[in-house]
């Protein structure tokens, strides 16, 4: 029981149906918590360190305490599995979704049981079309089986649950954008406070957790939370989905201890680089993470080591830059993508971040210009965190920045050269 | 209360604003632009930034947004700090990516809040070296030009149109650098709000489209500090003139009246005075056969005064268009017995039944923007979009009430406007609108009905029953009615500032009478708002009067055969059958007017009017406020205050410049005491100085004639204020009542009305302008009398008046822009196709001596039995409603 997440999951086969899903042990979880008061699974969860697997690393328990529980509590209330997954270089959920529809729908029943929800969503990218079919014909069994709908198991708890297809904008993922979205509004984001916990969706109470932090739920309540501790490598509990992407041997998604070294993710799980290639850097959580290089081999890949070494672990899935992709035009693609899914509604994401994406282009078709640095430098400290209405911004100058720290030469090259050495 | 830190400077505040609304309210210049006082915050631009200390000791600080930072006890922001100032110089550099750089041909240049904005934050050298998005732009209409290049993607625009006005057509579309602000297709901007677009746009995406054609800036004009003469609101407005015409109206700050905003009717409809057919010489009518002929000024008052000395008897007929110094100089000159009020017997019952409710109301009349704070809101037969937009719009304000509420259970600070409308969303608070059809505000209403006027009635005296006893009970009132009733009564009596509307556009005297017990039961926690039909209509019942059919009485008896009319088209109130006949037994008819309408076309003399811009007046709005409004420029020709040409009539000594009207008045009506104080006296002067109704920055001021004369003109003077008709004056802030525009060193816009008030959006600083004649506190009887129900009845319909806000009144029926704005002019009716029309599909009737033949159109929310007219418009005559017409056989 080392990797609770993917015990389930068996590579190229349809996932586990109801049935089955009992058979392994599915479910009893749901039973478990539902004999138990909706603060003590709470308490649990709070206790067993469970910090959100989207990129925020918030404490997932913590966050549901905020919710107003008890009679004076309003009386709708919402859980929303986020399971948008747009982040770049980003596929962890997708595995969880496809191979383990079940485990996320028991997972969101206890939680939404927790603070009483009585309506759940999954809110899912538009892609991920098996995703879509799998899940759906997993609710069904659900509601069929009794675990979803009146009275579930004869505890008195009701939850409805349906699937919500994003339009796919990288906006709707972020956890205040996707209640605009849900409520069929432009999915421009919301200020923090009101948090979602007390005004979220349609203005009631609504906890946004992503995929894996779900899917983690029900086998927290199975063995505990000092199981869940002792799972990681370091001491902040659980497995981690790690991917990899770029050009290593065996790009994919692993279910680890979190923790686990990022020369051990790169080497010993995707096979290292990819031969007559040499690793120069990688953006160890998606996108909208700073490089990590070569000093941070023997890192442990979780929340605060990762924040210690500069950057953020994100959502644990890491891109990798090699010595023969130019990391002006890597930042450059990756700048574009933030300045075309930026919303529109803040004058420094909207307006700087083309600005960004521009001045990278013209630096790599080589047409770079001393001050163009400045000007980029500048922007690193203009759209950080607090300038912003979101995180939007700060998240997509983390790779430049570290970009302009540890590949600086490779920016000097292209405006002393006037054009790009790799090309 | 609560202390708060900037720049090292302690201030006490009260807590409940925001530190951006702070920071202006004690002086500071911090940029903005997505804040609006009127709107609150969102947070959007990030041109507010300020640096943020958590106490003494902290000297790192953090940019935190100042319109997003409570003003809480203890907290420390700086402006000047430069990382801040950095930040806000940066925010403008992001603005001017895209921003074209075509100020000297944009219309908004020279009051742009983003010009402002721009030299505020000091970015001056461009180093964005890429090209700039382009948009394609729209033809919203008559009334806005729209030109998207110059957005900055404030989002103001939807946040006053959707947000605030409640309309759906204009929407932001697209995402990143790309969002669009316009409609999904081509066409006219539907809402009844859009032209303040072009004051609360920053830049000039929305720009006035009437002003287009006939360009100024904004330092070229001369303005004076007017009142809207469009409906009986009174909305505060400048209005501004070049060239000797009137080429824009803007909204006028007033904290109590209309805010920020005016409506559309108001903003567009002043092109009546550019229009062709306005009178600008005296004429006279040589011979019986021929038109009148233009003559002398002189030689028109000699004529009148001809026709006054030859007369048997003459009577003066008022407007409720007209000044209280117009109205009271014809009565002062004909007799307070030979006074007419204009109006139909009808109209005159009305007007004077809803004063007396004003007067007896035992509890609060709200001004407009106080409508804002009610929350239980009944509205008995106006369709207030159509009557009386503004109101409508604070209406809707009030229906936010219940998201304050809820937002303040959340600690959601009052000013955080998205927040507020997230955690709200749909929770309102109770507005129940019982109109003849389906209003715009429906939306908004918790629940609606519509009924014939006379059930409108029934259920407005049925809540005062439910509301006590004391009201009289309402017979065989149907079960669902009756529970509606319950409803609205429950409603009214568990809120705190219940207020009830009503008014006289249906022309059902049982409907103010139910308003009446309504305003009793609710006693003296309730508030009542009523609606009149013109600008002066309450006023005028102050002044008193008989109705149109006693005129016609005088001249058929004999004790009358000349005829004064004041400013009025009387075909508009009287049956046009009578008129002819009345007309043609008068010996002499003078009309003193500035417009030709089919009354100035009866007259033997025409003396040359002033328009509401040509002259100064006082005027009482529906809530019994009485304001001044000031002549803005001297016109062409021997256009004259009507006030004065009638003084001139009588040759009257005592009654020569506009203060010697106001003193008679208020030694004449003691009710209209106050209007004395509305405006310092015309002798008035600050340092010696009159207020200059034009800017110091006014250009031409000596070259302006010089194609007809290179010598100078002397400027002309005001006797009647202490106003100056030239830049020249004090240049200080004039008293709030005698604001010519708004304009305060580095705010050119409109925005520099912050400067104006003793905090943003708040008072002016020596108090907002007009002084309310009804205090409320009074106390009345309960009225008995219930009009049976309507029944649907196979031989007979009813004829019911309905209004709309483009067509229904009179002046601005005059001016393009609103013209094509205007409707269709049709009937209305459940369902058309159960009439029997002729070929073209227009019903044919007669009725009231009038053959109407009208095309007719489908309303499934009219009761069926129901015919609406389209009262006021051009073209049709005017009847006598509510009225039963017998069918055909």
């Amino acid at each position: 029981m080392d990797k609770p997440l993917t015990q389930n999951i068996k590579s190229g086969e349809e996932p586990l149906d109801l049935k089955a899903y009992e058979k392994a042990g599915g479910y009893r979880a749901l039973k478990k918590a539902l004999k138990m008061e909706p603060s003590e699974v709470t308490e649990l969860v709070k206790e067993s360190n469970l910090k959100g697997r989207g990129g925020a690393g918030f404490s997932t328990g913590l966050k549901w305490s905020f919710v107003p529980m008890g009679e004076d509590a309003p009386n709708q209330k919402y859980l929303i599995c986020n399971a948008d997954e747009m982040e770049p270089g980003t596929f962890k959920d997708r595995l969880l979704l496809e191979g383990d529809p079940h485990q996320i729908i028991e997972g969101m029943i206890i939680s939404a049981y927790a603070i009483q929800a009585k309506v759940s969503y999954v809110f899912l990218r538009w892609a991920y079309k098996t995703s879509s079919k799998r899940i759906q014909k997993a609710i069904n069994e659900a509601y069929e089986e009794g675990y979803l709908g009146k009275n579930i198991l004869n505890s008195g708890f009701t939850l409805d649950m349906y699937i919500h297809t994003s339009v796919g904008r990288y906006m709707c993922g972020e956890e205040t954008g996707l209640l605009n979205a849900l409520e069929g509004k432009r999915a421009n984001p919301r200020a923090k406070p009101p948090f979602p916990q007390v005004s979220g969706l349609f203005g009631k109470p609504t906890i946004v957790n992503n995929v894996e932090t779900l899917s983690n739920v029900p086998h927290i309540l199975n063995n505990g939370a000092q199981w869940f501790k002792d799972l990681s490598a370091t001491g902040e509990g659980g497995t981690k989905m790690y991917g990899v992407s770029g050009k290593v041997k065996h790009p994919g998604v692993w279910e680890l201890p979190l923790g686990t070294t990022m020369g051990e993710i790169l080497n010993e799980h995707a096979g290292g680089m990819k031969d007559g290639l040499a690793f120069k850097g990688a953006l160890p959580g998606g996108a909208s993470t700073d490089f990590l290089v070569e000093e941070h081999m023997d890192l442990p890949m979780d929340y605060e080591n990762v924040g210690k070494a500069g950057s953020r672990l994100g959502t644990g899935t890491l891109i990798v830059l090699d010595n023969e992709t130019c990391p002006v035009g890597f930042v450059q693609n990756l700048e574009m993508f933030f300045a075309q899914e930026s919303c529109g509604w803040c004058t420094p994401c909207r307006d700087g971040l083309p600005w960004v994406a521009k001045i990278l282009k013209s630096i790599d078709d080589g047409h770079g210009k001393e001050e163009d640095l400045e000007i980029l430098q500048g922007h690193t400290k203009k759209l950080g965190p607090g300038m912003t209405f979101c995180a939007l911004a700060p998240g997509a100058m983390e790779p430049l920045q570290s970009a302009l720290k540890y590949f600086r030469e490779d920016f000097d090259k292209h405006i002393t050269d006037q054009r790009c050495p790799w090309r | 209360m609560a202390k708060v830190n900037i720049d090292g400077k302690t201030y006490e505040v009260s807590g409940d604003k925001n530190m951006l609304e702070v920071a202006l309210s004690h002086g500071y210049d911090l940029p903005y632009f997505c804040w609006h006082p009127e709107m609150d915050s969102v947070g959007a631009c990030r041109q507010c930034a300020v640096k943020k200390y958590e106490d003494e000791s902290d000297s790192e600080g953090q940019i935190v947004m100042s319109c997003m930072e409570g003003a809480v006890d203890g907290i420390r922001i700086s402006i000047k700090d430069k990382e801040a100032s950095d930040f806000r110089s940066g925010v403008i550099e992001w603005l001017m990516t895209n921003h074209p750089h075509d100020c000297p041909t944009c219309d908004e240049g020279g009051e742009c809040h983003l010009q402002d904005m721009t030299v505020m934050c000091g970015h001056n050298y461009r180093r964005y070296n890429f090209n700039k998005r382009t948009f394609h732009n729209q033809n919203l209409g008559p009334c806005l030009n729209h030109e998207m290049n110059r957005c900055i993607q404030c989002y103001r625009c939807v946040r006053f149109y959707n947000d605030f006005a409640g309309g759906d057509d204009l929407k932001a579309m697209a995402s990143k650098n790309r969002v669009y602000f316009g409609r999904h297709e081509e066409g006219t901007l539907e809402s009844v709000f859009s032209g303040n677009l072009a004051e609360v746009c920053p830049t000039g995406v929305f720009t006035d489209k009437t002003l287009k054609k006939h360009y100024t800036r904004k330092w070229d004009f001369t303005n004076a500090p007017s009142i809207c003469h469009h409906c009986s609101l009174g909305c505060n407005i400048i209005a501004s003139e070049r060239y000797g015409e009137v080429r824009r109206i803007q909204s006028r700050y007033n904290g109590a009246v209309n805010g920020y905003f005016i409506c559309d009717r108001g903003r567009f409809g002043y092109e009546h005075l550019n229009d062709e057919k306005r009178i600008r010489y005296a004429f006279v009518r040589k011979d019986i056969k021929n038109h009148p002929e233009p003559v002398t000024l002189k030689e028109g008052m000699d004529a009148a005064k001809k026709a006054i000395r030859n007369s048997k008897g003459i009577i003066g007929i008022g407007s409720g268009r007209a000044s209280l110094e117009s109205n009271y100089a014809l009565q002062k000159m004909v007799g307070m017995e030979n006074f007419i009020q204009g109006v139909s017997a009808r109209e005159k019952g009305l007007n004077d039944l809803a004063k007396e409710l004003l007067k007896n109301h035992p509890g609060y009349i709200p001004s407009m923007r106080e409508v804002a704070k009610s929350d239980a809101v009944l509205i008995l037969g106006e369709d207030l979009i159509n009557t009386a937009p503004m109101l409508g719009l604070y209406v809707r304000q009030a229906t936010r009430n219940k998201g304050f509420e809820i937002a303040e259970k959340l600690d959601i600070p009052q000013w955080h406007d998205k927040a507020i409308r997230e955690a709200a969303q749909d929770d309102l608070s109770p507005l129940f609108i019982i109109t003849s059809k389906a209003t715009k505000q429906d939306e908004i209403a918790r629940r609606t009905a519509n009924l014939a006027p006379q059930d409108i009635a029934r259920l407005g005296f049925s809540v005062a029953n439910k509301l006590t006893s004391a009201s009289p009970a309402v017979q065989n009132l149907s079960q669902e009615l009756d529970e509606l009733a319950t409803e609205i009564a429950k409603a009214l009596q568990e809120a705190k500032n219940p207020l009830v509307i009503s008014g006289t556009s249906l022309g059902e005297r049982a409907i103010l009478q139910a308003t009446g017990n309504i305003s009793q039961a609710l006693g003296d926690k309730g508030g009542l708002s009523l609606v009149f039909k013109e600008a002066n209509s309450l006023g005028m019942a102050m002044l008193g009067g008989y109705s149109l059919e006693q005129a016609y009485e005088k001249v058929d008896n004999g004790e009358a055969d000349t005829v004064l009319i004041l400013e009025n088209d009387l075909y508009r109130f009287g049956n046009s059958n009578t008129l002819d006949k009345f007309f043609s037994k008068c010996s002499s008819i003078i009309s003193v007017d500035y417009l030709v309408h089919n009354t100035s076309q009866k007259a033997d003399v025409i003396l040359p009017a002033g328009a509401f811009t040509e002259t100064d007046g006082t005027m009482v709005n529906n809530e019994g406020r009485a304001q001044r409004y000031y002549q803005v420029h001297v016109p062409e020709g021997d256009i004259t205050e009507s006030w004065r040409l009638l003084s001139d009539l009588m040759e009257s000594e005592s009654l020569n410049v506009f203060d010697d009207f106001v003193q008679a008045l208020t030694e004449d009506y003691p009710e209209l005491t106050g209007i004395t104080e509305l405006t310092p006296p015309s002798t008035h002067r600050i340092n010696g100085q009159k207020i200059p109704r034009a800017s110091h920055r006014f250009s031409g001021r000596t070259a302006i004639d010089s194609d007809k004369d290179v010598n100078v003109p002397k400027p002309p003077e005001d006797p009647d204020s202490n106003l100056s008709f030239t830049m020249e004056g004090y240049q200080g802030q004039p008293p709030s009542s005698e604001i010519p525009f708004f304009w305060s060193p580095g705010w050119n816009s409109q925005q520099a009305i912050n400067k104006y008030q003793i905090e943003v959006g708040g008072p002016l600083h020596d108090g907002d302008p007009g002084k309310t004649l009804f205090e409320g506190n009074g106390s009345g009887a309960y009225y008995s009398q219930i009009p049976e129900a309507f029944s649907s009845k196979d031989n007979s319909w009813l004829f019911v008046p309905m209004h709309h806000t483009f067509g229904s009144e009179q002046l601005s029926n005059h001016a393009p822009a609103v013209q094509e704005r205007t409707p269709e002019t049709a009937l209305w009716v459940n369902d058309a196709d159960s009439f029997e029309t002729d070929s073209d599909n227009k019903l044919n009737i007669n009725f009231q001596k009038h053959s109407i033949e009208l095309p007719i159109k489908s309303d499934p929310s009219i009761p069926v039995g129901i015919i609406l007219y389209p009262a006021g418009y051009e073209g049709v005559p005017a009847l006598d409603l509510p009225a039963v017409i017998e069918k055909k056989k």
